[in-house]
């Protein structure tokens, strides 16, 4: 038996359910994974302009887990289109874009002109960035339902493509913003973003992030991300995309079966660039193993 | 650049917090350059998470084996340092852009940061021998290594301590000043690596001095490959505007004069 592996995120039909995450991945990996045989690549987050990011250090490592501090740095969207886009594309890997900006207009602006783009996918609404503010709040767009339902349903005047918001775990009740995503017009939610965190060097009494703070990502976060996904499950209809700390095939199930309708392997694409790809093979053995004609029959069947 | 498991020949102490492993790679051992990288998987878990990055200390080409010289200083070293001859380490490289040789040199290495500059020597090796000038620096005696290699391949070598236990007391720095001073001394290249202070101490002096000086950086990394931007450092990009650029893909051996402190 040859199980079937595809699954469909509203619109977007992808052959397997394993993505790699963005900011995590990009052709520099060519020569060490088998890009075409992921489900999607969601590119690193583009800004219209170019942005320089964070002073470093920008990266720590945690138990079990990393702080970034990125801040968001890309070449803006002219890069994008003629270079990154072009250079990933020819994989033949679906690639989904990730725009974020500091207003309604400016992801308006950036789904406009990725509309008719060769080879895009979908785009991914980054509203959960830990590592910039936007417009005047302190917060994130994706702390706050209502500003998370405008930029969703702006876009979604904006632009044909599927869209995925990317929400953040730094919230309260995470099911308010999922509503309000699906209801502003989202295809689906990525679940979850880094978490805030902070590491301190008690030697110089500095923090050992240049930004102070950063997101806290890898499998220390895993746990917390199950209960989120599980959480908007129950609440939401539109698809859910897991993430957080998946290293293998075991913790994509684990998502799956929580009500991740596909997942992203994020940083475990550092430790090794073959996790997406192993990840797949792994899931294909557990449906062969357990006579399960396809992935989609596990999505959310946890027996509780 | 692979992905490749290399087998460990040997993994031996051969100071206080210092180790040095041979590994046998044929594909590795073949393209790998002084001041490039590899990024290395130092436990199988989850903790220590990310790869490390290390430099090749030696590189034997004929043989199909590099060496590395390690300090000792976390999760993921301690975990290195107890690996034993025979087991396999997951390895991704060559990574990075290695150094531009010169003719006449002066190799200036702080700390473990003089392990990587042993293969730059030994590459530069060649029949020009004497004219390769070394100083290496640490905190104390235990701390100063390579001193014999060096002076094998004929090398003239100045040994500084900070608290003068060992070579003359004082910085890399004083040693390097000195050196300097010498008539012709613009046609040396600078190629310096160690503690952050001590690279800028060495930029300002090249600077200073009117000699070209190639740093090899460190930072901290996740992937090694440019797709994180996590391992940034300010560079200027014209008389006016600086850049981050990234150690790993953009380095991590940097012209002294690029970088902004």
């Amino acid at each position: 038996m040859k199980p079937d592996t595809s699954v469909k995120i509203g619109r977007l039909k992808l052959k397997n359910p394993v993505m790699v995450a963005s900011g995590t991945f990009g052709e520099e990996y060519r020569e060490l994974a088998d890009i075409r045989s992921l489900g999607a690549v969601v590119a690193k987050t583009i800004t219209l302009k170019a942005r320089s990011g964070n002073r470093p250090p920008r990266l720590v490592e945690t138990p079990s887990g990393m702080l970034n501090s990125i801040g968001l740095e890309n070449k803006g969207l002219d890069f994008f289109v003629k270079e990154t886009l072009p250079a990933l594309t020819r994989f033949k890997a679906p690639v989904i874009a990730s725009i974020s900006g500091d207003s309604e207009d400016e992801f308006a602006a950036l789904a406009r002109a990725l509309q008719k783009r060769k080879g895009l996918s979908a785009l991914e609404l980054n509203l959960s960035c830990p590592n910039v503010k936007h417009g005047s709040s302190e917060g994130l767009i994706a702390q706050d339902a209502e500003a998370t339902g405008k930029i969703v349903s702006e876009v979604r005047r904006a632009t044909q493509l599927p869209l995925i918001a990317k929400l953040s775990p730094n919230v309260t009740d995470i099911t308010r913003i999922a509503v309000a995503a699906q209801d502003a017009g989202a295809d689906a939610i990525t679940l979850i973003n880094t978490l805030f965190g902070m590491s301190v060097d008690i030697e110089t009494r500095r923090p050992r992030l240049g930004n102070v703070h950063g997101g806290l990502s890898g499998p220390a976060i895993k746990p917390v991300a199950l209960k989120i996904v599980w959480d908007a499950h129950k609440k939401v209809k539109i698809p859910i995309i897991g993430a957080g700390g998946i290293m293998g095939h075991k913790d994509a199930i684990e998502f799956i079966l929580c009500g991740a309708s596909a997942v992203q392997v994020g940083t475990a694409n550092f430790v090794d660039p073959r996790s997406a790809v192993g990840a797949i093979e792994g899931i294909k053995e557990y449906l062969v193993k357990n006579k399960i004609k396809s992935v989609s029959q596990l999505v959310g069947r946890l027996e509780t | 650049m692979k992905q490749v498991k290399a087998k460990i020949v040997s993994n031996e102490q051969v100071a206080p917090r210092y180790y040095k492993m041979r590994l046998a790679d044929r594909y590795l051992a073949d393209n790998l350059k002084p001041g490039q990288f590899i990024e290395v998987r130092c436990s199988d878990g989850s903790d220590p998470l990310l790869r490390r990055p290390f430099g090749p200390h030696r590189i034997f080409s004929a043989k199909g084996v590099f060496e590395m010289l390690y300090e000792v200083v976390g999760r993921a070293t301690t975990a290195l340092s107890n690996k034993k001859a025979g087991e396999e380490l997951d390895i991704i490289g060559p990574l990075g852009n290695g150094f531009t040789m010169a003719k006449h040199a002066i190799i200036v290495g702080g700390g473990i940061g003089i392990a990587p500059l042993l293969a730059l020597a030994e590459k530069m090796g060649g029949g020009k021998k004497s004219a390769l000038q070394v100083v290496i620096g640490a905190r104390t005696k235990e701390a100063i290594l390579c001193e014999k290699d060096f002076k094998r391949l004929g090398a003239k070598v100045i040994v500084m301590t900070d608290d003068g236990s060992y070579g003359k007391k004082g910085f890399t720095t004083d040693a390097l000043k000195t050196l300097l001073q010498t008539p012709n001394s613009q046609l040396l290249t600078i190629y310096a690596c160690g503690p952050r202070q001590m690279m800028q101490a060495v930029a300002e002096l090249s600077k200073e001095y009117h000699v070209k000086c190639q740093l090899l950086l460190e930072e901290y990394m996740a992937c090694g490959v440019g797709v994180c931007l996590g391992c940034p450092v300010k560079v200027r990009k014209d008389l006016v505007d600086h850049e981050y650029k990234m150690v790993c893909k953009d380095g991590p051996v940097f012209d002294a004069e690029r970088i902004v402190w």
